[in-house]
């Protein structure tokens, strides 16, 4: 009889191995999976893992993995703040794509004048964009007692809405032809989030994403207000005890995801993407999810989960052209890892022990 | 725009139809909420009951095996996470959105060949002289059945909960896991149940999407409704007739903002389409205030340690 014995701290080493073994199964599972479609396992595996970063053509793919990577490991920082507290903002996505309609506004604002402040301002649009979507939820948590899951969540539809409406309408390019869509703000040289080193794929995103990690290290390492955040989280009542204001997390954990998935938006549509279009979320916010828990809500493990799981987008892509696997394939291959890294935890605070039958 | 070219008699008979999937889903999460567990998987086993049902009626050309293959496949899809939150003792929330998240992957891969089929049609329910009635007829008797299997799970749960010993018994469990479990009860084995009833109803609800709503397989068609369920569960503060109402409220908004864009008014589409989810937030809003039917155990795990 297989019994779970309850350990009296999580252990550490699974606490860092759960990662790696439930990227391990998923490969496995992944690959029964491809050959169920019909795929040669260990190749569409190979093409994932390994062709974006040794293949042939790894020169281009390689500046992609910061363009994919920076967007989640910047929204995931945010969420894992929250996480942490217990605090549950879903809606990312919606954030996302706040910030990137504020900051694309802001910019187009200014076209066609040529300023150096243009783009700074921009990224302030963006992120206060993004703060405001998620102060939505944060102040009705706080006045209401309103769930924030399902408010922040339901912004979602509604910032796709708005979205639509942008493109459509009042974003849309004058000189568009008709189509939808906003102007494509990378010819437009002051709004424009070029490469910092030409072909690189390091544009400001991916330097705002590493003063994240860097950002929310020190936070929760050195800083009260993370002592307070990892108290809320491990024991809500004891952090009332010890004078922890509960709303004023609550306000500051979703703010700060707000505000940074809002800047993931902003650098987003000011660069790899280029304009506001009907189709310019493509679910980053809900892939971060995946990211905050594979890196163990801490700053460098989703560092290191943001690369991951980008990579799987990149050989994903490969893996459709040359192999033909759908793409839904790997959205399945995703939520796969978050299932294993959610089952695998059970080894992290619990003791697996086989016992004979027993003599109570 | 023209206003007097809806139909208040067609509006009606249309919301209930809207209304069901939002009813079905949020019966089955009620019961599974009732049993302490809350499951934010809702969305993604609709999904999958959605795709599923779908795939098996065309393949049959039978609509009711396909809306029991939806229930079976939703109820077998919540078994993850049963093997999760009730096995491997994971957060709650967290597993929901793995649910949701690897249900939408699941089903647009399983769905790729189903794009753009028309499923076969589901007779109405057609009673001689009743369902001929004006007014009365095409509301209340010229639905299809599953519409009517909505309604009677409804009063069903309402029943189950209310008067019998194993609604007694799933609340207890819900309430204080530990009591019932110092009593005797299983309490891992009774929330498993109802999270699989759940995921069945949940199930059935994405399939009445697919199947009779659309009637189409696309990609995400179930557009956050699985959510829309979770939240009506609150509005309904855990009782299932209110869900009905709240069901009928909601599918009443989508109706009528549909109605409107159809009517033309000079309100922009996108702001019609976001109403139903605006409202939802301000129900939210109006009724969080009072958390006190809430089960006492919801969202916390059960590990009988000795």
């Amino acid at each position: 009889m297989i019994r779970l014995e309850k350990r009296p701290q999580p252990s550490r080493a699974w606490s860092l191995a759960t990662p790696l073994v439930a990227v391990l199964a998923t490969m496995l599972f992944g690959g029964v999976l491809f050959a169920v479609l019909g795929k040669d396992p260990v190749e569409a595996i190979r093409t994932i893992f390994w062709e974006p970063l040794f293949g042939e053509f790894s020169f281009y793919y390689r500046p992609q993995l910061l363009i994919k990577g920076a967007p989640l490991v910047l929204i995931a920082i945010g969420l894992s703040l929250g996480f942490k507290a217990g605090i549950w903002n879903i809606g990312a996505e919606g954030q996302y794509i706040m910030g990137a309609i504020v900051g694309a506004a802001v910019g187009l604002a200014f076209y066609p004048y040529e300023a150096w402040y243009i783009f700074p301002l921009m990224v302030i649009g963006g992120a206060l964009g993004g703060w405001a979507w998620a102060m939505i939820p944060a102040v009705l948590k706080v006045r209401f007692g309103t769930n924030e899951i399902l408010v922040s969540l339901m912004l979602v539809y509604v910032a796709e809405q708005l979205l639509a409406s942008a493109s459509l309408r009042f974003l849309k390019n004058p000189e568009g032809f008709g189509f939808p869509g906003s102007r494509n703000l990378q010819s437009y040289e002051s709004a424009f989030n070029a490469d910092l080193i030409e072909g690189s794929g390091m544009h400001w995103g991916v330097v705002a994403a590493l003063i994240a990690v860097i950002f929310a290290y020190i936070l929760l390492n050195r800083h009260m207000l993370g002592f307070h955040i990892r108290l809320t989280g491990e024991a809500p009542r004891a952090a009332r005890f010890a004078g922890v204001n509960p709303s004023r997390l609550i306000l500051l954990c979703l703010g700060m995801s707000g505000a940074l998935a809002g800047l993931a938006g902003l650098f987003e549509v000011s660069g790899p993407a280029g304009q506001i279009s009907i189709d310019f979320n493509v679910g980053y916010g809900f892939t971060a999810i995946i990211v905050a828990f594979l890196g163990r809500l801490h700053p460098v493990g989703i560092l290191l989960a943001g690369g991951l799981m980008a990579l799987t987008y990149i050989g994903g892509d490969i893996a459709q052209s040359n192999l033909g696997l759908p793409s839904a394939a790997i959205q399945v291959f995703q939520g796969m890892l978050l299932f294993f890294l959610l089952a695998l935890d059970l080894l992290t605070n619990y003791r697996v022990t086989l016992r004979t039958s027993e003599v109570a | 725009m023209d206003l007097s070219a809806i139909n208040p008699v067609l509006l009606i008979a249309s919301l209930m139809v809207a209304a069901t999937p939002i009813l079905l889903a949020a019966i089955g999460e009620l019961v599974v909420e009732k049993s302490g567990v809350l499951n934010l998987g809702v969305e993604g086993m609709m999904i999958i009951g959605a795709v599923s049902g779908f795939a098996i009626a065309v393949e049959t050309s039978s609509p009711w095996l396909g809306f029991i293959a939806s229930a079976a496949a939703g109820a077998v899809f919540s078994l993850l996470f049963v093997l999760l939150t009730q096995v491997a003792q994971a957060n709650q929330v967290a597993s929901g959105l793995a649910l949701t998240l690897s249900g939408l992957g699941l089903s647009a891969l399983l769905g790729q060949n189903y794009v753009g089929i028309r499923p076969p049609q589901m007779g109405k329910l057609d009673i001689p002289l009743l369902s001929d009635l004006p007014v009365v007829g095409p509301i209340l008797f010229g639905h299809d059945p599953i519409l009517y299997i909505g309604i009677a799970l409804t009063a069903g749960v309402w029943a189950m909960l209310k008067f019998t010993r194993a609604g007694l018994v799933l609340r207890a469990v819900g309430e204080n896991h530990d009591a019932a479990h110092a009593l005797g009860y299983k309490v891992i084995r009774i929330r498993i149940l109802a999270i699989m009833f759940g995921g069945a109803c949940a199930g059935l609800g994405g399939a009445y999407i697919s199947l009779i709503r659309v009637p189409q397989w696309t990609e995400g068609m179930t557009a956050g409704v699985g959510w829309i369920a979770l939240a009506l569960v609150v509005f309904a503060s855990w009782k299932p007739w209110r869900a009905l109402l709240g069901a009928y409220l909601f599918g009443g908004v989508t109706v009528v903002q549909l109605n409107l864009q159809a009517a033309g008014v000079a309100i922009p589409v996108e702001y019609l389409a976001m109403s139903p989810y605006v409202i939802t937030i301000v129900v939210l809003v109006i009724l969080s205030a009072d958390k006190s039917s809430a089960p006492a155990a919801l969202g916390r795990n059960f590990h009988a340690s000795r």
